[in-house]
Formats: structure tokens, C-alpha cells, sequence
């Protein structure tokens, strides 16, 4: 799968009251969720958001609550996929289950807002077309993928169901 | 080779030898949602086709971070986990018979050793206290879980935390973690889980309760205290189900070793606006606040209740300062009030409150304003997280709540008493 937009940049530590604030968390309802996403970071935020971006973030992205209305809220905006040095463990496994990409990457340089970039989640390349550079991420588990695949966990588990067998780990 | 004890414990549910780093599914032994992420986790429910919980004796909702409902949408929030909690028959815990909830599911003896427990909450993590791999995960997981009683892992590497020595007067299990999210960083433990071992038999219940609440403020999955005596005669009386405790392989493989002289640890204060950013109180300048809270998961348990009506005791809460006290549950409260704490928080001009989150995630009983300063012994500190962008959370142990509460500015017990006597 090769996902390409225009890159929105943030920075470190953006934990879970930044991309949706808990006064938000009233509802679950994603379009809505979406018009406040990264709110907690800048008030702004939200207008600079474009249907089909892709979020560029540094080391441990989505850390702090277990709230899912996180990636809801990434999703209803619009966000098309996370590329981040790190991401903290409840947010990356949220958005597998909703079969939203995010990518891993520690090697991650510099990125420039609003640049043109694409991201290849099965190879894990991310690449600036406009000025030529790419990173090497982090593949992703087998096991991920295969989640990822589905389109989410409960896809999967369906799937899994129809196929009628039970695995053991991967 | 010898397993970790969070390697130990899903070995045991995964049915054969596991290593850090792999994939597994294993059945769960309990499952627990709150009025925030429940609704989402009903939804992943109905949308799997789930007809029955897979035990409703071991599935909880809690309904705790704006309850009493807030508003008008809270109140629809919680009547869904309500309807779905009486349809399903699964334990519920109303407002008023209940609390919040990692304070709540120890003091009901739900959650037990060797177990894994899941829950949509991040502090789940709280119940490695006792013993139990208890991890926080999302709605869809937690979903997932009620329908099918099961849950996928990836193993974590396990940093071994060696203690040494006793906490000194006024330090607490909150020193200990802010201590080692100071040294770890905020990221220092992610898909890792803590073990503590060496002199935890010195460390009180209600102190490693705090201390595996705030693993996760490292990122770590877990954080888990082997079981010992204070274990067991904490469950001893309120354990629900049989239980086997699990401990670690004595030649266990440590992705990392961490040592802390418990009796080196001065009372720590985490400065706005992460949990990683600490210093001993002593250190900081003088910096005045406007509101003190004094509860949550994290610190809202008896010790830390008996520890703050210490410091209250017979004194006043600065004129300028707002402190709201909140006991974990209503069993807290009523035990405050039967034991005359109530009387010392309400004498001192304090606030005290019905068991919920509220301020803690700046829900409600105590949103901050633009440029308002709070000390709380809650558990994180973000940007935004009690209430206005441009509101500071500081992070204490109640001992340091309560004093600052007298003092109108961040400050020790000691101090207090230093002050006094002048
Ligand atoms: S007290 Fe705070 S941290 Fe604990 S469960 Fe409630 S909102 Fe979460």
C-alpha cells in the first residue's frame, strides 16, 4: 500500500489531550472528534488540516490515554496516515485495530511541512519527492499487517471467524 | 532460559513457553471500561456479533470520569454503558456504590495475581501491583475482549527495577515512579514492562498501587510487583476467585537493570508540562498556585488520604488556594468520615468531593482557567490536561499537596513545620 499527501509536521511527545482534549470526549462520533483533532496542540490546528495529509510526528506519538477517539479524530480530519520516530504502545495498537496506517520510523529526518511525500507502509520507505530524500522505517509485523489488511480488528476477527480456523500467535 | 514475570504470566495463559518480542493471543481472566471508553467498546461489540459478554462475572463498567454526569452528553455516554451493562449482566458500578476505577476493582479483590487483565483505560496498569499482567488498550480491543475473553500481546522486554533501603518521612510510592519517569523519560519504557524486586516488602500496598499506575507514564505496558505477604493479606478477606500467584525465573532475561536506594529519595515535584520533568521539592523556586487536588487513581487510596489529613490536620488552607479532596471510592469516603478525616479536610477549608476523576482530566469538580496553576497528585501533567491550554498541572505525593496547600505555593511538610515554628 503507497500513500501519498502533503506533509503536516509536529514534533515531540504529542500526547492524547493534544490530538483530541478530554472536554471532546462526549461523543464518538469521528467526523465530529475530526474538527477539534490536535486542538490541544494549537487552537488552530484543526483549520490547517486538509482531507488526504499525512502527519509527520517525532518520538512517541499518541502517548498518554488509552482514548481510541484519538485516532477517530485523526481519521474524521481527514489524516490519511502517522509517520513518527516512535509511537507510545496504546495509540500504535488503536490504530492498527482501526485499520489506520502508521508507520514507525527512528531513522526519520527532516521533513518540510507542506512538502510533497509518500509513503510505502509494506516496503516502509518514506519519501520526500520534492527534494529527493527518503527514510528507511520499520516493517511492520506480519501479524500487524495482516490486522492492517483486514482494515482492522474486527475485520479480522470476522474473517478469521468465515475462515473457521484458530491461530496460534504469529 | 527463565522467564520475567510478565513473560511468566502469559506463558501460563498462552499454554507454552513465550519470549520478549513475539506475537500472541491469550485468553484474559477480566475486562474493564469507563463511561469514556466504553461506549466505543460496546460498539466494536455489537459490531462483531457478540451476543453474550464472555463472562459477565468478569467484565466491569465503571462509570467514574464525569460522573456524577457532568452534562447533558456525559449523561448519554454513561446511560449507554448503563443499558448495555443490565443487558448483558455484567458488574456495574453506579454512582454511589462505586468509584473510580483502579482504585475501585483492588479494594473489590476483582483483579488477582498471575492474571491478565485488560482494560480501556491506560491506567490499567495500576493492578501489577498485586501481581497481574494488567495492561490499558483501546475501546476496539476492549470490545473485542468482553465478546471473545481473549486479547492479542506483543511480550515485553522487561527492565528490572533492583530497590534498596526504605522511604524516608514524607516520601512515597509517587517519589518512586516520578523518580524513575525522570530518569527513563516519558518514552524510556515503551513496550517494555517494569519488575520490581530487592526491599519491596518495605514498600506499602497503597504506594505500589501508585507505583504501577504511572508505569505506563514511561510508555511501559506493565509494571509488576512479584506478590509477597502484604500481597496476600491485602486479598486475603476480598479476593473473589482462587488465585495462583506467578513469579519470576530466578535466571530471568532482563532487557535492562535499574537501582533505586528507596532511602535516597526526596519528595518529587514533576513541572508542567510532562511527568518526565522532575525535581526534588526542595529545589524549585517559590511558586505560588491557585488549586490543589488531592485523589485519583493514582493517589486517591487510604495511605494517601491518612498522609494528607496529616499535613491538614489543625492547619488552613491558604486563602488564596482552591484544595478539593477526592477519596478513590465511596468505601474511602465513608471510612474518611467514620475515622474523622472528612472533619479535618472540611475544617481546614478544603473541598470534599464524591469519588471521580473530575479534575484529573479536566472533566469537571475543579477545571483550571487560562494562566491558573495547580499542584495534584494525579498523574499527568500535559499541556491542556486539567483545563485551560495555558493552565500548569505539577505533579506531587499527597504529603506535598496538602503542604502546599497551607503554604499557597509548592512546597514540603517540612517546611511547614520549619514555618511554624519561627
Ligand atoms: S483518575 Fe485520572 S488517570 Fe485515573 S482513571 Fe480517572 S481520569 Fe484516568
Amino acid at each position: 500500500m503507497i500513500l501519498e499527501g502533503r506533509a503536516l509536521v509536529v514534533g515531540d511527545d504529542i500526547d492524547t489531550d493534544a490530538i483530541i482534549p478530554a472536554r471532546y470526549l462526549v461523543t464518538t462520533d469521528s467526523a465530529e472528534l475530526g474538527r477539534h483533532c490536535l486542538e490541544g496542540l494549537d487552537p488552530r490546528f484543526p483549520e490547517r488540516i486538509r482531507p488526504g495529509d499525512i502527519l509527520v510526528a517525532g518520538e512517541n506519538f499518541g502517548c498518554g490515554s488509552s482514548r481510541e477517539h484519538a485516532v477517530l479524530a485523526l481519521k474524521g480530519a481527514g489524516v490519511a496516515c502517522v509517520v513518527a520516530k516512535s509511537f507510545a504502545r496504546i495509540f500504535f495498537r488503536n490504530a492498527v485495530n482501526l485499520g489506520f496506517p502508521v508507520l514507525e520510523c527512528p531513522e526519520l529526518g527532516e521533513i518540510t511541512e507542506g512538502h510533497w511525500i509518500s509513503v510505502d507502509l509494506g516496503k516502509g520507505i518514506i519519501a520526500d519527492a520534492e527534494n529527493g530524500t527518503s527514510f528507511k522505517a520499520n516493517p511492520l509485523p506480519p501479524f500487524i499487517l495482516e490486522i492492517l489488511h483486514a482494515g482492522g480488528l474486527i475485520n479480522w476477527a470476522r474473517r478469521r471467524e468465515d475462515g473457521g480456523q484458530k491461530r496460534d500467535g504469529a | 532460559m527463565g522467564m520475567t514475570l510478565a513473560e511468566a504470566i502469559i506463558a501460563r495463559h498462552a499454554g507454552r513457553q513465550v519470549e520478549a518480542g513475539e506475537f500472541v493471543e491469550v485468553p484474559v481472566d477480566f475486562v474493564l471500561a469507563n463511561d469514556i471508553t466504553a461506549p466505543l467498546a460496546i460498539r466494536t461489540f455489537r459490531e462483531l456479533g457478540a451476543e453474550r459478554v464472555f463472562d459477565p462475572s468478569r467484565v466491569a463498567l465503571v462509570p467514574d470520569h464525569f460522573t456524577p454526569n457532568k452534562d447533558v452528553r456525559s449523561a448519554e455516554q454513561c446511560r449507554i454503558v448503563r443499558e448495555f451493562a443490565r443487558e448483558k449482566e455484567t458488574l456495574y458500578f453506579e454512582v454511589g456504590r462505586g468509584g473510580i476505577e483502579h482504585v475501585l476493582l483492588p479494594e473489590r479483590g476483582l483483579v488477582l495475581p498471575g492474571e491478565i487483565v485488560v482494560g480501556g483505560d491506560s491506567h490499567t496498569c495500576t493492578y501489577g501491583a498485586l501481581g497481574a499482567f494488567a495492561t490499558g488498550m483501546g475501546s476496539t480491543d476492549i470490545g473485542y475482549a468482553m465478546a471473545t475473553g481473549s486479547t492479542w500481546l506483543r511480550v515485553p522486554r522487561t527492565i528490572r527495577v533492583e530497590l534498596k533501603g526504605r522511604l524516608p518521612r514524607w516520601a512515597m510510592g509517587k517519589d518512586l515512579i516520578l523518580h524513575l519517569i525522570g530518569v527513563l523519560g516519558t518514552s524510556g519504557a515503551n513496550w517494555c514492562a517494569f519488575e520490581f524486586g530487592g526491599a519491596v516488602g518495605a514498600l506499602p500496598l497503597d504506594d505500589r498501587l501508585t507505583v504501577a499506575n504511572m508505569a505506563v507514564e514511561a510508555g511501559a505496558t506493565a509494571g509488576l510487583f512479584p506478590p509477597d505477604e502484604v500481597t496476600l493479606s491485602y486479598l486475603s478477606g476480598r479476593a473473589v476467585r482462587e488465585f495462583t500467584p506467578v513469579y519470576p525465573d530466578p535466571d530471568a532475561h532482563y532487557a535492562e537493570a535499574v537501582e533505586v536506594d528507596l532511602g535516597a529519595l526526596r519528595p518529587m515535584v514533576a513541572r508542567p508540562h510532562s511527568p518526565a520533568n522532575v525535581a526534588p521539592v526542595d529545589e524549585l523556586e517559590k511558586i505560588s498556585i491557585d488549586q490543589v487536588v488531592i485523589g485519583s487513581c493514582t493517589n486517591g487510596r487510604w495511605r494517601d488520604l491518612l498522609v494528607a489529613a496529616e499535613v491538614l490536620r489543625g492547619r488552613t488552607v491558604h486563602p488564596e488556594v482552591r484544595c478539593i479532596v477526592i477519596p478513590g471510592t465511596q468505601e474511602l469516603f465513608l471510612r474518611a468520615v467514620r475515622e474523622g478525616l472528612a472533619e479535618v479536610f472540611l475544617s481546614a477549608g478544603a473541598v470534599l468531593s464524591t469519588p471521580t476523576c473530575g479534575p484529573c482530566l479536566g472533566g469537571h469538580m475543579g477545571v483550571l482557567g487560562a494562566g491558573e496553576r495547580c499542584i495534584s497528585t494525579t498523574n499527568r501533567n500535559f499541556r491542556g490536561r486539567m483545563g485551560h491550554p495555558e493552565s500548569e498541572v505539577y505533579l506531587a505525593n499527597p504529603a506535598v499537596a496538602a503542604a502546599s496547600a497551607v503554604l499557597g505555593r509548592i512546597g514540603s511538610p517540612e517546611e511547614l513545620t520549619g514555618e511554624e515554628e519561627r
